[in-house]
């Protein structure tokens, strides 16, 4: 098959379009990939890039979803895309399938296509990839490697992208290795001279230079949360391997070695542990929280069942500690490399017996890092766990966000712990007296007086001197007062954030963490129907009367999450005491993020019903 | 369940370095079935922490779930004590000393705990070579719980209720030795001159020191037809190795009949000395300690003592290269970057 001039015309698209990356996986295309959505981002226009890979390591196909939107639409957009670069011939048909009408399909053309791949609708754009690579290159590996970027440089010259912008990246890309960027600007050449010599370019779609960007950072959540706990103080980690929340550690542990090394003796300011499971994990970042260091671990999925127990006796014995929860597609092991909110109620009331959680839950990196600094002085003043629920498309793909920032004026809050002072004022300590008469008791660590303050922590009941008992009213009294503990928590924690308009919209929406990358798209997309909506996004648990409040004033109420059974519509429920026919519920489950489509689609097809069935009323 | 002791102190008690008596190393009074070994181990605790003039504050008591594990509340009385799940105390160990390097770690578990549900754990305590005494009251059998087998119970043998242990038993002194640890001992509850001393050594080695205690339940494992009884652990007990442990300037007579001794000088200056009642006894060799505890295992009888240490050996915070201030006390200045370097990361993402 011969390049071809499609039938229908090319579609027109400027700083407005979806290109999707079709690579078999462990074939160096991610680093390429990446570079193509930073030339995006350096040539000023919002852009958004997600992974859709496999849990494997060699040989499975694996996509990479870049989004170009001067709306700052950055959510997946979901549907076909306009160009497809498809460079996996195991997924190739499904791929040329993937192309929309109009669009385009980039491949590479040193063998033949085979006749029943073709579409008249698309313009194909053929490059002999592998035939330029067998002819410049000797070294397999480099054979390979550089053929992805070839078609970086191919898609520079399709898409209108600045070709110095890609040599200073590849500049950046290999600092300190500068015998690796004459080759790589080569490869590139390559690719673009091939496109120029070969096709009209640029094609009908395009980037053009803009300056939308200001001081926003792309970047993924993990790198966020683990930088946030270097800032938040924690010096003490237990972990255990576990998509997709293993970059947390492996970027705090990055940052740890640049920032957390003593200077004047070069040892270490932190510890980190790889535990024997994530039992361990937790008990270790729980050990250390009662022994008065900030710690924390990290974990997804089945961990978080296997860590169950030992929030219970955090909860319980009440000690503080960080968990980051990167949520994955459940349940059991689930779909390890797909995205889902499905951990809500498992977290919020992990553990047998009466529990409550403390729950935080960042939708942007800028908040991933924020969140995970907070997070160390929530739990130092709750005494208990804390639980950041990330997911894996907040946590493993680049986004665009705000910039982290940090107050140096900021003083970190340990809580309420008594030094050896404050314990010789004390004429009859105990460690779980309410003195303040805010469920918050005052703890002292081990090694802090030689006569006072020493008690025994334990997961059995206990009296307000922290002696084991069975009493009934010992016990009442403090399961009474570890929930009145969660109600100071509930003005402690980030409150939601709500946009409401004057007069107030007919209908309310409520999100959280990655359900609100699609809410800007789809509050546009419904106004096209003439609907307008209100929002709420919950930023933490336990929740505050604004919530409350905010979902009795409307008719009409959606809470969007990307699980089946609606987990944060249930919580609202059961805490708030919300009838349940007050909330609708819009609730994906797929795997991949959520779009702005499905979330109209299902506001749509809800109030429809709810018309028909007034009718037939 | 726990009562507080009378505080009624004779005196003219006899007091340590510190000027503490023996009774301020005391705990909770004991709520064990009279006759527990494990009070026997409490108490030997007790003595050991007096005897070396060890602050009680400065030692942290770790345990899991068991009747061995409500041991601590039964000493060290103004020492924190953290009673946490079920075979998990060494995990919570490991986070406790990763954040205090200072304090003292006295772990105590039992059979049920170490060598069945947290069979994991224990293993991977011993690997990290986490600085601290590692106690296992080893009974044979779940007391808590009323009589049933452990999985340290030696095959063949009955329980109360007439149960056969069917399957071979775990013996985690060869365990231990096989991952690593650098002290390791067994030693029963019944004998004091033997235990004081292995637990002060065990306190003072700087390293993973593990003692396996046989300590018999006197309420569900002390009867005829058992390995762990009173009676049989009597009539089959063998001694390689005992220790002294002599502090620094000062010297102790040991109260073990004198078959050959040998010194070994730790890191303080202060001296573990090691009387073998068998001469041609090594130390030094775990492989070879393997094999005698099988063989005298073998032959039916239970080989106690000091069956390995490594002097030289290194911990967990060394390994690690970690700051050798305390994590928990380190200030915000030496946590915090600030946000000049926070900028600079910014950058890195533009």
């Amino acid at each position: 098959m011969t390049n071809n001039i499609s039938s229908v015309t090319p579609c027109t698209a400027v700083n407005d379009f979806v290109v999707r990356f079709a690579n078999t996986n462990g074939t160096g295309s991610a680093s390429a990939n990446n570079m193509f959505a930073k030339s995006i981002l350096r040539m000023g226009i919002p852009v958004s890039a997600k992974n859709i890979f496999p849990s494997n390591i060699q040989g499975m196909p694996t996509w990479y979803e870049v989004r170009i939107n001067e709306n700052n639409y950055l959510a997946r957009r979901g549907g076909k895309s306009e160009l497809v670069v498809a460079m996996n011939a195991q997924s190739l048909k499904d791929d040329i399938e993937s192309v929309q009408s109009g669009g385009f399909l980039l491949y590479d053309s040193s063998k033949q296509l085979s006749d029943h791949y073709f579409r008249d609708d698309i313009t194909f754009l053929g490059i002999p990839i592998s035939a330029i690579c067998q002819k410049e290159y000797q070294d397999p590996r480099q054979r390979q490697l550089f053929k992805n970027v070839i078609y970086v440089g191919a898609l520079a010259a399709f898409l209108h992208i600045e070709f110095d912008v890609l040599k200073s990246l590849v500049g950046d890309q290999f600092k300190g290795k500068e015998k690796l960027i004459t080759p790589n600007i080569y490869a590139l050449e390559l690719g673009y001279q091939y496109a120029h010599n070969h096709f009209s370019c640029p094609l009908s779609i395009r980037v053009e230079h803009l300056d939308l960007i200001n001081s926003r950072i792309m970047v993924d959540g993990n790198t966020a949360t683990g930088l946030g706990a270097v800032y938040g103080g924690a010096t003490v980690v237990g972990w255990y391997p576990i998509t997709p929340s293993t970059s947390v550690i492996e970027k705090f542990a990055s940052y740890c070695e640049r920032l957390r090394i003593d200077p004047a003796s070069g040892k270490k300011n932190y510890a980190l542990v790889q535990a024997e499971d994530e039992l361990a994990a937790i008990g270790i970042a729980i050990g250390a929280g009662w022994n008065g260091a900030r710690a924390f671990t990290a974990t997804s999925g089945p961990g978080i069942s296997l860590m169950s127990e030992f929030l219970g006796l955090a909860y319980f014995a009440e000690i503080p500690m960080v968990l980051v929860n990167v949520q994955r597609a459940g349940p059991s092991t689930g779909m390890p490399t797909r995205t889902q909110q499905a951990d809500v109620l498992a977290c919020a009331y992990a553990s047998h017996g009466d529990t409550k959680q403390v729950l935080l839950f960042p939708d942007s990196p800028c908040e991933c890092f924020e969140f995970s600094a907070l997070a160390f002085d929530l739990a130092d003043q709750l005494q208990t766990p804390v639980i950041i629920m990330s997911d894996l498309d907040l946590g493993m793909n680049d986004h665009l966000s705000e910039e982290f920032t940090w107050d140096d004026n900021k003083i970190y809050n340990m809580g309420k712990v008594l030094s050896a002072e404050q314990l010789n004022d004390i004429e009859k300590y105990g460690r779980y007296l309410d003195v303040d008469d805010d469920g918050i008791c005052y703890r002292t660590l081990p090694g802090t007086h030689p006569e006072k303050g020493a008690f025994f922590t334990r997961g059995t009941s206990r009296n307000e001197y922290a002696a084991y008992t069975e009493k009934s009213d010992d016990y009442v009294q403090n399961m009474t007062r570890l929930n009145k503990k969660f109600v100071t928590a509930s003005q402690l924690v980030p409150q939601a954030e709500i946009c409401q308009s004057i007069p107030l919209a007919k209908i309310g929406l409520i999100y959280f963490g990655t359900s609100s990358h699609p809410i800007a798209e789809s509050q546009a997309q419904l106004k096209e129907h003439g609907l307008s909506v209100d929002t709420l996004r919950i930023r933490a648990f336990p929740f505050q009367a604004q919530i409350t409040t905010f979902i009795e004033a409307y008719k009409e109420v959606f809470v969007i999450e990307q699980n089946r059974d609606g987990q944060m519509r249930t919580l609202l429920i059961n805490e708030l005491e919300i009838s349940p026919a007050k909330l609708n519920s819009i609730a994906n489950c797929d795997g991949l993020p959520l779009t702005s489509q499905y979330i109209v689609q299902g506001i749509l097809n809800t109030l429809s019903n709810e018309a028909s069935n007034q009718q037939v009323g | 369940m726990s009562f507080e002791k009378s505080s009624f102190r004779h005196p003219r008690l006899a007091v340590n370095d510190l000027g503490l008596t023996y009774r301020d190393y005391e705990g909770s009074l004991s709520t064990l079935c009279a006759g527990c070994g494990h009070d026997a181990i409490s108490s030997a605790v007790v003595q050991a922490c007096y005897e070396l003039a060890i602050e009680p504050y400065k030692v942290a008591k770790m345990s899991g779930i068991g009747c061995s594990s409500k041991s601590p509340t039964y000493f060290l009385n103004k020492a924190h004590g953290f009673n946490s799940v079920h075979g998990r105390m060494p995990s919570v160990a490991t986070g406790a000393n990763l954040a205090n390097r200072e304090l003292i770690y006295i772990g105590m578990s039992g059979d049920g705990d170490s060598a069945s549900i947290g069979m994991g754990q224990f293993a991977h305590v011993v690997r990290r070579q986490l600085n601290m005494l590692y106690m296992v009251a080893n009974n044979g059998v779940y007391g808590l719980t009323k009589g049933q087998l452990a999985a340290t119970a030696d095959k063949g043998t009955k329980n109360k209720a007439g149960e056969l242990s069917l399957f071979t038993d775990i013996d985690l002194c060869v365990m231990a030795l096989q991952l690593g640890a650098t002290f390791v001992a067994r030693s029963f509850s019944g004998d004091k001159k033997q235990l004081v001393p292995l637990i002060k050594a065990a306190i003072s080695h700087r390293g993973f020191a593990f003692i396996d205690i046989v300590s018999p339940c006197v309420t569900f494992n002390n009867q005829p037809t058992s390995t762990r009884s009173y009676d049989y652990v009597h009539e089959h007990i063998k001694t390689a190795a005992v220790v002294d442990f002599v502090p620094v300037k000062k010297e102790i007579t040991s109260e073990v009949a004198a078959g050959e001794s040998e010194d070994i000088c730790l890191h303080d200056g202060s001296l573990m000395r090691i009387h073998k009642l068998d001469k041609n006894y090594q130390t030094t060799n775990a492989v070879q300690a393997i094999v005698d505890i099988e063989e005298y295992k073998k032959k039916g009888e239970i080989l106690t003592g000091l069956f390995y240490l490594d002097p030289t050996a290194s911990h967990f915070h060394e390994i690690n290269n970690t700051n050798d201030a305390p994590l928990n006390k380190l200030n915000q200045d030496a946590l915090c970057p600030g946000s000049r370097i926070l900028n600079g990361i910014n950058q890195s993402f533009r």
